[in-house]
């Protein structure tokens, strides 16, 4: 399918879900309602730690206009001696992070939730809920929680033999460190934080959720996945997968964020109690105080080379915030953070560490930007020691095909190298800086995924095609899997729909994470396609009455693969479509596979920026990502991804934080404070995207979604130390920080 | 659940009779960029909004007869922006009044509201008090005029008593050589609230400051009008002695918190930074004017 000759791949086709969206007719989860709907709200814990005595919601129950109450008694309790997986969630933690149960462990945590005639009744009701808390002491920070008399959030959770918040442990290893170190002729070694940072989606999350007397429920959300919409409130609400339809709205945003469920278990039980369907919408306050951002974190990086700047050893260690439950994105901290070069001596280590704010959720490549942070910093100090260019000390060390990587993998072909040496002879890296300008560089790796995926292609009776895929479609999938359709059956993609199936439509389909989502639906359609094309020939032979094997399908239409097979006029998709009923009635085929052959990502970026040293502000003057993409099905849209990643990660790097006050609660729970860049603040975000095709893949592709942010930070803190000769060793780089840090002999030396 | 009711008079004394009668209870909406906010966030829950958008003085902008202008306390950033003398003869009030919200916003938010909101960040008070503009206010007991700096009293308080309305802002004639300016420190660059603001005014006669004020935003509890640094500037040349003299004076003027938003020694710092770069963009604008 690489041909040069591609018809629809890797073209920019009009964007499927474009009309909906810009008239305003896209239906996102809070835009469903039903007729005798009622209003679900949820009443949040005023403390960050407390347990929880008792509930009294007898007042509540009795206002007029209440409909249902629910508490943790309501969801289905798992027992936190039983691990029970869910993807890489845990209903132990799924089932406490909904509803409160023991203890409420962050300020925003669900205690109860109560549905009326109104939002302002439910709201009404909430306060006359009464909750009676022992109020305990808490722990924000990293630090903090890891003192020795820190309040502990689990008893049952023990590191070295004693009661701990650190919840888990992760350690790649790679030949000998001490022996690696022994021969380094330069050996940096930093400490680095990060704080949590949300995904920012726009939209809050909603659903509507309706159970009828016999159990059938129907679930209208917003999310990365309805079938994990439906097996999540499946277990936490004890109504069977069967009988849940979960319905996927359009998706306002998720970057991971909506990896996991918040409302819908509560509608569920809201709606079961009732009788009537329910709607839940969160307001913002509510998505910052109580949804998953992702970890802040406290790291350490070493790093020794030698004199001709080969890296002879590394070692990380990682501590993660993972929110109140465990499950911090370790793995991806860990093990991303040296993925991108060839170390010969590697440990790195993973710290999950439990705090008293909400439950960290999946962002975009979770864990691996804060790995590559430290590890491109320190490495740029490296450079810096032994008077080498950065990227030559990259291109020098850069893993490739055959480099066995700590965490595991022995790479295939991979396009590292050629992001790499791209962005060295870019006209970028030679652009002249100015006073108090600066460039950094930086790479990363992130795993990709490739994993369950479902999809039927039918063709309708007038000769068009309909692909029914499972995953949600927050990064451009239904174009891309329009134009692979389009090009595999040799017609105009304007004659493919692609739709997004429910629950009880098309077959399971993991959710879409880990860049999953065009790796494995693409295979699963090219395979569903491919049998369509099998039953088109098919047709056309039987309709000719000659072989199956005598027929080829070219440009959308069928003929005789030569005049000694017969004489016969082509036949195209819409003919041989009129005729189905008689040739054995309709044409469609579904496949269902657990994908595998999804290649890691890489991406190497070029930042500069110009600092305002009165004022302490970074403006980013530049940025340049080169990515190896694998095959672009739709490079508009690829484009989008590298350049979405590169805003969120300045948005982490320069301004975005979560600021907790002396309550130990979110002071910042709003988007005014809250501070994403917004469009002004970016200059021309540049893609390059270079195609070295995944070999194991239809199309060639590899994931794009995530990768575009993981080197973002250490680029921008590599650029910042360049323009400054001074470094930051903690994000955000906020102007109040920045011009801290600078004092009248850095500012000399800078000028 | 209280319910809410909705005026719209045409006339500003049926707005001042209805507003003092609801005793507290009522709130003013304008643009309602601010309130329509506190109410959602559930602040504050009105048991009567009294709109004055209807009302033709608090809509109108007028050019008197000795070069001043009366802006009706209701006028939006949008509409302000584009009558034809205002941006030329005050462009840093403009520019302050432009920098409220977003494109969408400046649709709706007025320099009126901007003032009753009572937020110390409030952008376009530094610049009305660096232009000296006065407000006319009329309650139960009539009208009354207050210079702009009067009309804070904390973060979200008004010096307005029970039932006043702000009617209007007057800002004076100009002087040949007068200009002025506001720029504010944001860690964005749009879309978001000042950590410190400053407006400066001023008059150049031969390249010496013949008068000079400066407001200063989001430094202390209030708006500031910041005499000593006015007093600094005038009579020099506008010179980097002067100036520093200034940026001290705004500098020992700050009383500022610590907050999500900034801190103590930066805002402190950067109100004598802005104060030096707007002097600038003043003294630019002057020099032409």
């Amino acid at each position: 399918m690489n041909e040069i000759s591609n018809k629809w791949i890797g073209t920019n086709t009009i964007r499927p879900d474009g009309a909906d969206k810009v008239t305003g007719r896209a239906a996102y989860a809070a835009d469903t309602s039903m007729p005798g709907m009622i209003w679900g709200r949820v009443l949040r814990s005023p403390h960050p730690h407390a347990r929880i005595k008792s509930i009294d919601t007898s007042k509540a129950e009795a206002l007029q206009g209440v409909k249902a109450v629910v508490t943790s008694k309501d969801i289905v309790e798992f027992p936190v001696d039983k691990p029970v997986a869910l993807g890489i969630q845990d209903m132990r933690w799924m089932s406490r992070n909904v509803m409160a149960r023991e203890k409420a462990l962050f300020h925003g945590h669900p205690v109860a939730a109560v549905a009326a005639m109104s939002e302002a009744i439910a709201a009404e009701a909430c306060k006359l809920i009464e909750v009676d808390y022992e109020v305990l002491p808490w722990a924000i920070e990293i630090e903090d929680a890891l003192k020795p008399d820190a309040p502990i959030l689990h008893d049952f959770v023990q590191f070295e033999g004693k009661p701990s918040n650190i919840a888990g442990t992760l350690e790649h290893k790679l030949g000998d460190i001490e022996a690696g170190f022994a021969k380094a002729d330069v050996v940096i070694e930093r400490s680095f934080t990060t704080r949590p940072v949300h995904q920012g989606y726009i939209e809050t999350h909603a659903c509507l959720v309706s159970v009828l007397s016999d159990g059938k429920t129907t679930i209208w959300s917003s999310s990365q996945g309805q079938f994990m919409v439906r097996a999540m409130t499946s277990l936490l609400t004890g109504i069977p997968q069967s009988s849940i339809r979960a319905i996927p709205a359009e998706i306002g945003g998720g970057f991971g964020g909506k990896t996991i469920v918040y409302l819908e278990p509560l509608a569920t039980m809201l709606s079961k109690k009732s009788g009537r369907p329910v709607k839940m919408v969160m307001s913002r306050e509510e998505v910052m105080r109580a949804t998953g951002p992702t970890s802040g974190s406290t790291s350490t990086v070493k790093i020794g080379a030698t004199k001709d700047g080969t890296i002879v050893a590394a070692q990380g260690v990682f501590y993660l915030q993972a929110g109140c439950f465990p499950g911090s994105p370790i793995r991806g901290a860990a093990g991303c953070a040296f993925a991108p070069y060839n170390i010969a001596n590697v440990v790195s280590r993973g710290f999950d560490v439990v705090s008293n704010r909400s439950k960290v959720a999946a962002y975009r490549a979770p864990g691996a930007p804060i790995g590559a942070y430290a590890v491109e910093c320190v490495l740029d100090e490296v450079a810096e020691a032994l008077k080498i260019d950065p990227l030559d000390l990259r291109i020098k060390n850069a893993a490739r095909e055959g480099t066995k990587a700590a965490h595991g993998p022995v790479y295939p072909r991979i396009g590292l190298l050629e992001t790499m040496e791209s962005a060295r002879k870019h006209p970028h890296y030679k652009a002249p800086l100015g006073k108090f300008q600066g460039r950094g560089v930086a790479s990363g790796y992130w795993f990709n995924a490739g994993g369950e995926s479902s999809a039927q292609v039918n063709i309708t009776e007038d000769g068009n095609v309909v692909v029914t895929t499972g995953h949600p479609d927050i990064g451009g999938s239904r174009a891309a899997i329009a134009n692979i359709a389009a090009e595999l059956l040799g017609i105009d993609y304007r004659r493919v729909s692609v739709l997004i199936g429910d629950t009880a439509t098309v077959g399971y389909s993991n959710l879409t994470g880990g860049s999953r989502v065009l790796f494995a639906s693409a295979i699963v359609v090219t395979d569903s396609a491919e049998q369509v094309i099998g039953q088109l020939k098919a047709r056309a032979a039987k309709i000719w009455g000659i072989s199956a094997d005598a027929v080829v399908w070219e440009n959308g239409e069928a003929r005789p693969s030569g005049d000694h097979t017969g004489n016969f006029p082509t036949m195209t998709l819409a003919e041989i479509a009129a005729k189905a009923t008689e040739t054995g009635g309709p044409i469609g085929a579904g496949v269902q596979l657990n994908t595998t052959g999804a290649e890691g990502g890489f991406s190497t970026h070029i930042c500069d920026v110009e600092v305002d040293v009165d004022l302490g502000i970074v403006r980013v003057l530049r940025y340049t990502s080169f990515q190896d993409v694998g095959r672009a099905i739709h490079p508009a849209y690829v484009e989008g991804q590298i350049q979405g990643g590169a805003v969120q990660g300045i948005g982490w790097a320069l301004n975005e934080e979560y600021i907790y006050n002396k309550k130990g609660h979110v002071d910042n729970p709003g988007f005014l404070d809250y501070r994403m860049p917004v469009c002004s603040d970016m200059p021309m975000l540049d893609a390059v995207m270079i195609e070295i095709p995944n070999p194991k893949h239809p199309q060639g592709v590899r994931g794009v979604g995530e990768v575009p942010l993981v080197p973002v930070m250490a680029a921008v803190a590599n650029a910042v130390h360049s323009a400054l000769g001074k470094r930051y060793y903690s994000l955000p780089m906020s102007p109040p920080k920045v011009l801290e840090g600078l004092d009248e002999g850095t500012l000399q030396a800078a000028e | 659940m209280t319910d809410m009711r909705y005026l719209a008079p045409s006339t500003l004394d049926e707005a001042v009779g209805a507003f003092a009668a609801a005793a507290g209870a009522a709130r003013i909406l304008a643009g309602g960029t601010d309130i329509l906010v506190q109410m959602r966030a559930g602040m504050v829950q009105p048991g009567l909004i009294v709109d004055i958008k209807k009302i033709p003085e608090l809509t109108g902008i007028e050019e008197t007869a000795d070069g001043g202008f009366v802006i009706g306390a209701a006028v939006s950033g949008a509409v302000l922006y584009e009558h034809p003398r205002f941006g030329e003869v005050w462009p840093g009030v403009l520019e302050a009044i432009n920098l409220i919200g977003s494109t969408q916003v400046q649709g709706r938010a007025s320099a009126g509201g901007n003032l009753c909101n009572g937020s110390p960040a409030g952008d376009s008070v530094p610049a009305m008090i660096a232009a000296g503009a006065t407000v006319t206010v009329q309650g139960p007991n009539g009208r009354r005029q207050m210079p702009v700096e009067a009309v804070p009293a904390g973060p979200g308080r008004t010096n307005l008593t029970p039932g006043e309305i702000l009617v209007s802002f007057t800002l004076p004639p100009r002087a040949k050589g007068a200009s002025d300016a506001y720029l504010r420190m944001i860690p964005r660059t749009e879309m978001d609230i000042a950590v410190v603001g400053c407006g400066v005014n001023l008059t150049l006669k031969d390249g010496v400051c013949t008068a000079a004020r400066v407001g200063l935003g989001a430094v202390a509890p209030t708006v500031l009008l910041v005499e000593a640094a006015a007093k600094a500037l005038i009579g020099s040349k506008l010179d980097d002695a002067a100036i520093e003299t200034a940026a001290a004076a705004c500098r020992a003027a700050c009383r500022p918190i610590d907050d999500k938003r900034g801190t103590i020694v930066y805002r402190t710092k950067v109100a004598g930074v802005l104060l030096k770069r707007t002097v600038a963009i003043a003294a630019d604008r002057a020099g032409r004017a």
